[in-house]
């Protein structure tokens, strides 16, 4: 079921001394499902955290729309939670607080028994029981990130979008709160956005993997679906077969395949329809079997031009 | 600090001030030779100041004496130009009181106006920028033409004195909220009062405070020459009113105790800003 819904969104800045206007990225068109977690990756200035920011209706796009849930995006909403990049915690607020000011936001008349009962609960979803008091500058850095992931679900938003939210945490936290994430997003079913760097968590916690090229003039390039078994965990990830083909293309397409991208797309390719790779499968033509020793040998199977 | 560094510290203070005693006691030492003077004189300014003995200027002991008389009966009232240091200094501290908080009520929430509106913000900065600079005591002769009162004139200068710190922090610390608290406010659909009270105020509080510390230290050297021109109450007409009687004593009386009631309002606003201060 299509749930959220970006149509030929565009981003682009008329310079302050004139000229021609310079375009972010273009033509930008995609589809979420609802309980699918989505991840966009990408080299900085392509406008991630744009599009991001443009679904949570915090800036506006120059062209295009955005639909969710049949109704169009058209500023903030209690519907779409955001875990912002650098926690966005209230420093005078305890953690328990930050998350009561959004409770209290979300259901107004609700009284404080009730609150205090969602703001406890999401707490404890997290791994926080015991820090409900601190002020965010008594909490750790992934503490923080915690803090500020059950504030975005506490408020039971339809949709949630995650700005990198790992990107300060070193490996080790990173790691436990992805796991954290893995089993609250299987728990609740809840429709995620996120952006990431990071290679390695888009393949352990996304559906569907947007990749885009560079900026200027930016584009969604293809769309990467992940197959593999929706119950992966971190530990045994990298030991599935279709893993490292799966990163390898990431990688690839990272490294050199973006830049080469916004120079010459490929021929046939539509930005309105971009492709559906799935570089994890055995490529259907030509039937070569996908070796392991040397995963790049083969291309990566495209499985429907079809509107996804 | 060690607790040991804290003790040496302290130590050294006494240490400067016993100094201070000494060099002060050494210079109001009566010299040794007697000098005839003039009887009529001697009258006037007692005899061991006529005869060269004793200068105008009081030995720390005079003053030490002057203050404990003071210190036992500050409130006392013996005509309208003989009343305690304790009622002059709390006409004074009334009026700065009632000059601030007056100040504060226009002040902050103008400024929080301000601070929200980027275009009030450049609309009101030139006046902002020609007012801040003028001395306050240029507004007194204004004051009494219009208010025609020399009590509300000179609180009506304090006012003005303290608007200025408080407005300007005020605006600069609300135009200052980081846009990412901002931006969580936007997303939860908080309500602009909501968000004014428990978003932007919270934030900007620290600011605030400093713009009011600021304030109140102003205010407080003000009101001593604001005194000293309108006159009848106050500790700063008491000080022109010791320098008419040529008491030395109480001059240096009023001038700790005005030190000492500085201080005193300082720190509270200092406390107050601890309060609100929260750590990033």
């Amino acid at each position: 079921m299509e749930f959220l819904k970006v149509e030929g969104l565009k981003k682009s800045f008329v310079p302050p001394r004139g000229g021609a206007p310079f375009v972010v990225f273009d033509e930008v068109n995609f589809s979420i499902d609802k309980g699918e977690f989505v991840c966009i990756v990408g080299h900085s200035g392509c406008g991630k955290s744009t599009i991001l920011n443009i679904l949570a209706g915090l800036d506006e796009a120059s062209d295009g729309n955005v639909i969710m849930a049949g109704r169009e995006v058209a500023g903030p909403s209690l519907d779409r939670g955001v875990v912002f990049q650098g926690h966005a915690l209230m420093p005078w607020l305890t953690a328990k607080k930050n998350v009561e000011f959004a409770v209290k936001s979300r259901w107004r008349d609700a009284n404080c028994a009730k609150t205090d009962e969602i703001c406890q609960r999401y707490l404890d979803m997290v791994g926080l029981t015991g820090s409900e008091d601190k002020k965010p500058a008594e909490l750790s850095g992934g503490m923080k990130q915690r803090v500020g992931i059950a504030r975005a679900f506490a408020i039971e938003p339809k949709m949630l979008l995650l700005d990198e939210p790992f990107g300060a945490l070193d490996a080790l936290t990173r790691g436990v709160i992805q796991d954290e994430l893995l089993k609250i997003c299987a728990a609740t079913h809840q429709t995620v956005f996120m952006i990431t760097h990071d290679v390695d968590e888009a393949i352990l916690l996304a559906d569907k993997i947007m990749l885009m090229s560079n900026g200027p003039n930016a584009r969604i390039a293809e769309i990467v679906v992940n197959t593999l078994p929706r119950d992966r965990s971190r530990h045994t990830i990298h030991k599935d077969p279709q893993y490292y083909p799966i990163r390898n293309h990431l990688v690839d397409f990272l490294v050199s395949r973006s830049k080469e991208f916004t120079e010459q797309p490929p021929p046939g390719y539509d930005p309105r329809n971009p492709l559906l790779v799935t570089p994890g499968l055995p490529a259907v033509t030509p039937a070569i079997p996908v070796s392991l020793v040397q995963p790049r040998a083969t291309a990566p199977s495209v499985v429907a031009g079809i509107r996804n | 600090m060690p607790r040991s560094g804290r003790l040496a510290s302290a130590l050294l203070s006494i240490l400067m001030f016993a100094l201070f005693l000494a060099v002060w006691h050494g210079a109001t030492l009566p010299s040794g030779g007697t000098q005839a003077a003039d009887s009529e004189y001697a009258k006037m300014v007692g005899s061991a100041a006529a005869s060269g003995q004793k200068t105008a200027m009081p030995s720390p002991k005079d003053v030490a004496v002057k203050l404990w008389e003071h210190a036992k009966d500050p409130f006392y009232v013996r005509g309208t130009n003989d009343q305690g240091i304790g009622i002059q200094i709390s006409y004074s501290i009334g009026r700065v009181m009632l000059g601030f908080g007056l100040a504060a009520l226009v002040a902050i929430p103008l400024g929080f106006l301000i601070g929200m509106s980027p275009l009030l913000y450049r609309a009101f900065d030139p006046f902002i920028q020609i007012l801040k600079p003028i001395s306050p005591l240029a507004w007194m002769p204004l004051a009494l033409y219009t208010i025609k009162d020399s009590v509300t004139s000179s609180i009506f200068v304090i006012f003005i004195c303290s608007l200025w710190p408080m407005l300007i922090n005020t605006a600069f610390g609300v135009s200052a909220v980081r846009r990412e608290w901002l931006n969580v406010a936007r997303t939860l659909e908080v309500t602009p009062m909501r968000k004014a009270f428990r978003v932007i105020l919270p934030a900007a509080a620290p600011t605030i405070m400093t713009g009011m510390r600021i304030s109140v230290g102003i205010a407080w050297l003000v009101i001593i020459a604001a005194e000293m021109l309108v006159g009848g109450t106050g500790i700063g007409y008491f000080v022109w009113n010791e320098w008419n009687n040529l008491s030395i004593s109480n001059i240096l009386c009023a001038i700790l105790l005005i030190g000492l009631v500085g201080m005193v309002l300082d720190q509270i606003l200092a406390r107050l800003a601890r309060a609100v201060t929260y750590p990033e």
